[in-house]
């Protein structure tokens, strides 16, 4: 799916990284624990957490997770945009449940990590 | 090439930085880029440790030809039991720890995964120290 396909699908809205809209994700994994997501082992997919807070991003960052969507109606931080913008991600924000965001884009054909 | 960084416990709105400008330098010098993720990953775990569970902490990284080596250490309550602590899902963590994404007891664990070698040394009410090693081939 691409980035503005997710928007859509999610009825979320893009915090930073608009111009990678028609970048390409294939793969995603939700958890509101960063040390489950620092077990991946795998890069470029799409993080769906609850967790909106500087850890969250820096997470994605020492894990190379370019896309990041943050479920819950969370806020979003200038300090979590700083760090986004600094290492080119794309952060995301919609009001869904993480079992709702999660369910509707596995059935556009995101697939699971494991 | 070697450099260290000052970690302050109880203070996250900085953990992560040094694992941050790490991976900036490891990038810089064309590493592949597993050992990177490996390599900052393990320190953003010991990073987040310090935070976590120390009063203050120092880490020093020194990058070889052949290996990269990063030492830290803390001052703080240290370890009784390495060996429990090495276990998956054992966590003295707080509720403030939880709250932050982390304190499940997958740290230590997760250091080791990452690192070529580990070792862990630690005095109880004095601190801990631990020294990873990642190979560069």
């Amino acid at each position: 799916m691409t980035i503005k396909e997710i928007l859509k699908a999610t009825g979320g809205e893009i915090c930073c990284g608009e111009p990678r809209q028609q970048d390409q994700v294939f793969r995603a994994f939700c958890s509101d624990l960063m040390s489950d997501v620092l077990t991946l082992g795998c890069s470029d997919i799409l993080l769906i957490t609850g967790l909106a807070n500087l850890q969250a991003i820096r997470t994605a960052e020492m894990a190379d997770i370019s896309y990041i969507l943050l479920v819950r109606d969370k806020n979003v931080t200038e300090e979590m945009i700083t760090v986004a913008k600094e290492n080119n991600m794309v952060l995301l924000r919609c009001k869904s449940s993480m079992f709702k965001v999660a369910g509707e884009l596995f059935r556009y054909g995101l697939e699971p990590v494991y | 090439m070697d450099f260290s960084y000052s970690i302050s416990g109880g203070d996250f709105t900085h953990a992560g930085e040094a694992s941050s400008h790490l991976k900036k330098i490891l990038k810089s010098l064309n590493l592949d880029a597993a050992l990177i993720r490996r390599t900052v990953v393990a320190l953003y775990e010991a990073e987040v440790n310090i935070v976590a569970h120390a009063w203050n902490g120092k880490v020093k990284v020194d990058i070889q030809p052949g290996e990269i080596r990063i030492q830290v250490k803390d001052s703080g309550p240290g370890i009784r039991d390495i060996g429990l602590a090495m276990q998956k899902g054992y966590s003295t963590a707080s509720l403030t720890v939880r709250e932050m994404g982390f304190g499940a007891g997958m740290g230590l664990s997760n250091i080791q995964e990452n690192s070529d070698t580990l070792e862990i040394h630690s005095e109880p009410g004095v601190g801990t120290e631990l020294l990873m090693v990642n190979k560069i081939n």
